[in-house]
């Protein structure tokens, strides 16, 4: 569809986000993500039947833990959308992003001491969203 | 088995703070039956705490392992080499597993990360229940198979009392009368006969109010 | 035969008269004086006074102390026992503690589960329940034995008494049996809980005359006023094992607000006049919840007083 979206996201591609784990969220914001949302399948949709049910479960669980370890469970996201809605895909990232923008970096980047975007500060951004 | 869950992680925080080395220990039981306390739970647990110190500018070690069972000396064993490497451990085993560490390595400090609720057995994935109070004189053979020292919230020997209604606890509506349950079983199995003769006091010797217990099996000692 | 006492209950029934007895709840404060003057409102009413034992879980002045103040009245007690608060230990010592005081009647109840209360966060005992509790007192009163095995020379002499719900589940037929066993444990007579439907109750009775469990445990209806259509409603909803029909929530319901005392006490006599020509009904048990006061009222226009002495 040549549709623009923020360049600032990494795509990580599985088979169902049922196969998501509290783990990988974890790790995610380990190494430095400033923000990680899960984009499964329409509720009802799920090719593989509650997999994305799973995740929606298991997304909750991050945000609780993220709020209690001082990072912010507004960080994490859940998302659902048919394969065939890259418009839809595009909103969303542009969406994550300003609120990542919003938040600042990680507190876990500015602990230790890795590359934050132009302008940002601890607690809230100056970037901008162009695409 | 055993069923527990885990402590809030805030709780767990505040246990470790003062610690910089910490071992996470899991066990392979229960409590990963449970998903409360296993290799998994261990690896989220430490994540979380490595995201917790991080950003809060402390510099603690944290690292993760998992035993087959905490409450075999045994596999306790395992951790000998390593374990004075660590100030702390957090036992994610329940409260035998986590006392057997302390009693083995009784110069480390440990702490619980769960906690352990009772015996009982899975319903569905995620949904455990009390069936078992080990009372150490099982009377199942007398109530159909149902047992009133667990499912009684008042471990009536001659139930229902007179908070059963539609066949709910007075307690909460989601807690089934342990004695409509037995009633049932008794009505299915043609044992209603059971429920006329009035049941002495239990000796409750055998059950924790009798002190702490062992078994002692000499069959299997040499 | 069942064991005669000196218990005035029992001398009432056995001279073949209607039993009435009410209760008194105590105050949550060391107020020695607040159940002195509940008993004399009810005093002359009643052939017997029950004492709520911590009832609901709620803690109180406890029974024991309660009945024997109003035994030092004069008047007849009965001890309400649960055994949600203390193990055999303590219930034997208490029982012998009452029998001290000449307390000739007693009420053995398993008692509210302690959620109900004040004090949710309590452990319960539960070391015996009612139908235990019952085969305790028939043993220390008839073969002067402890549990334990002690024996003694001294007995307690009461009467002995059980709570009995017609409306809990699983159903009536049970509930009949439930009573039959407690019986055999050794019940003498019981206590209903409060009775608004009556197809229910009659259905209870009929299966208790056809068992002839009637002649061996008299049954003392309970009745308890509707206050207002609060209580009601609350009764309906919210207290397990009690069943309040339709019909008597829009009755209280369908007067004006200040009429609805009134209305509730009507209602209360009708169901004494309807119960005593139910076959096998040897009494009442009128539970008038911090409305003692009514009590005499409710007595004098159903046609139950006064009292045999």
């Amino acid at each position: 569809m040549r549709l623009q979206y923020p360049p600032d996201i990494r795509i990580i591609q599985v088979p169902c986000t049922g196969k998501v784990d509290i783990i990988h969220l974890l790790m995610a914001f380990e190494e430095g993500a400033d923000g990680v949302f899960v984009a499964g399948c329409l509720e009802g949709d799920c090719h593989f039947r509650e997999g994305n049910l799973h995740a929606k479960k298991r997304v909750k669980r991050v945000k609780e833990i993220l709020d209690k370890v001082g990072l912010g469970g507004d960080r994490v996201e859940m998302y659902n959308l048919s394969a065939g809605q890259g418009g839809r895909f595009a909103e969303i990232a542009k969406e994550m992003t300003a609120r990542i923008l919003a938040l600042g970096p990680s507190p876990i980047r500015i602990a230790k001491g890795l590359i934050v975007w132009p302008g940002a500060t601890a607690t809230g951004a100056a970037g901008e969203v162009t695409a | 088995m055993i069923r527990a869950v885990g402590k809030p992680i805030e709780e767990i925080i505040g246990m470790v703070q003062d610690f910089n080395k910490l071992l996470i220990a899991g066990c392979d039981g229960c409590v990963t039956v449970c998903e409360a306390g296993g290799l998994k739970e261990v690896k989220v647990l430490a994540a979380a705490l490595r995201l917790y110190f991080t950003q809060a500018g402390t510099s603690k070690q944290i690292e993760e392992t998992s035993l087959t069972r905490q409450c075999d000396k045994e596999y306790l064993a395992q951790l000998r080499d390593s374990i004075d490497g660590y100030d702390a451990v957090v036992s994610l085993a329940c409260g035998v597993g986590a006392q057997f560490v302390a009693d083995m390595y009784t110069k480390k400090v440990v702490f619980p990360g769960v906690n352990t609720s009772f015996m009982g057995a899975t319903e569905e994935r995620g949904w455990y229940v009390e069936r078992c109070q080990g009372c150490g004189q099982c009377i199942l053979a007398e109530t159909g198979g149902v047992c009133p020292i667990a499912r009684c919230s008042k471990r009536m020997l001659n139930g229902p009392c007179g908070g059963s209604e539609a066949g709910k606890c007075e307690v909460a509506p989601d807690i089934p009368c342990g004695w409509e349950l037995i009633y049932e079983r008794l009505k299915t199995l043609g044992q209603l006969d059971r429920f006329e003769k009035p049941v002495t006091p239990k000796d409750w010797t055998t059950s924790r109010d009798g002190g702490v217990r062992k078994i002692l099996r000499e069959d299997l000692r040499v | 035969m069942s064991t005669e006492t000196p218990s005035k209950i029992q001398k009432i029934l056995a001279a073949g008269h209607l039993a009435v007895t009410s209760e008194v709840g105590p105050p949550r404060s060391a107020d020695g004086l607040v159940i002195e003057h509940k008993a004399k409102l009810i005093a002359d009413y009643v052939d017997g006074i029950n004492v709520t034992d911590n009832q609901t879980s709620v803690c109180r002045v406890c029974s024991l102390a309660c009945c024997i103040r109003i035994k030092q009245m004069g008047l007849e007690p009965v001890l309400q026992m649960v055994t949600r608060d203390r193990n055999r230990i303590a219930l034997q010592s208490d029982i012998l503690g009452a029998a001290s005081f000449g307390i000739n009647n007693i009420l053995c109840l398993t008692g509210d589960h302690q959620h109900f209360g004040d004090h949710a966060n309590a452990a319960n005992v539960f070391d015996l329940d009612s139908v235990q509790l019952i085969a305790t007192v028939k043993m220390m009163r008839d073969e002067g034995r402890l549990l334990g095995g002690h024996e003694f020379q001294v007995r307690p002499q009461m009467f002995i008494g059980a709570a009995c719900n017609p409306f809990a589940g699983p159903n009536v037929a049970l509930r009949v049996a439930r009573l039959a066993k407690k019986a055999a444990a050794g019940v003498q007579f019981t206590q209903t809980q409060c009775i608004y439907n009556m197809n229910t109750f009659k259905e209870f009775m009929k299966i208790m005359v056809d068992r002839g469990l009637h002649e061996k445990v008299a049954v003392l209806a309970g009745i308890t006023p509707m206050k207002n259509v609060g209580m009601a409603r609350y009764m309906q909803k919210r207290v397990p094992g009690i069943d309040v029909p339709d019909e008597v929530v829009k009755r209280i319901g369908g007067v004006p607000k200040e009429k609805q005392a009134e209305e509730g006490i009507k209602l209360a006599i009708e169901q004494i006049q309807e119960i005593k020509e139910i076959p096998g009904i040897k009494g009442f048990h009128i539970m008038a919840i911090e409305w003692e006061e009514k009590v005499p009222e409710i007595v004098k226009a159903a046609g139950l007083f006064p009292r045999p002495n």
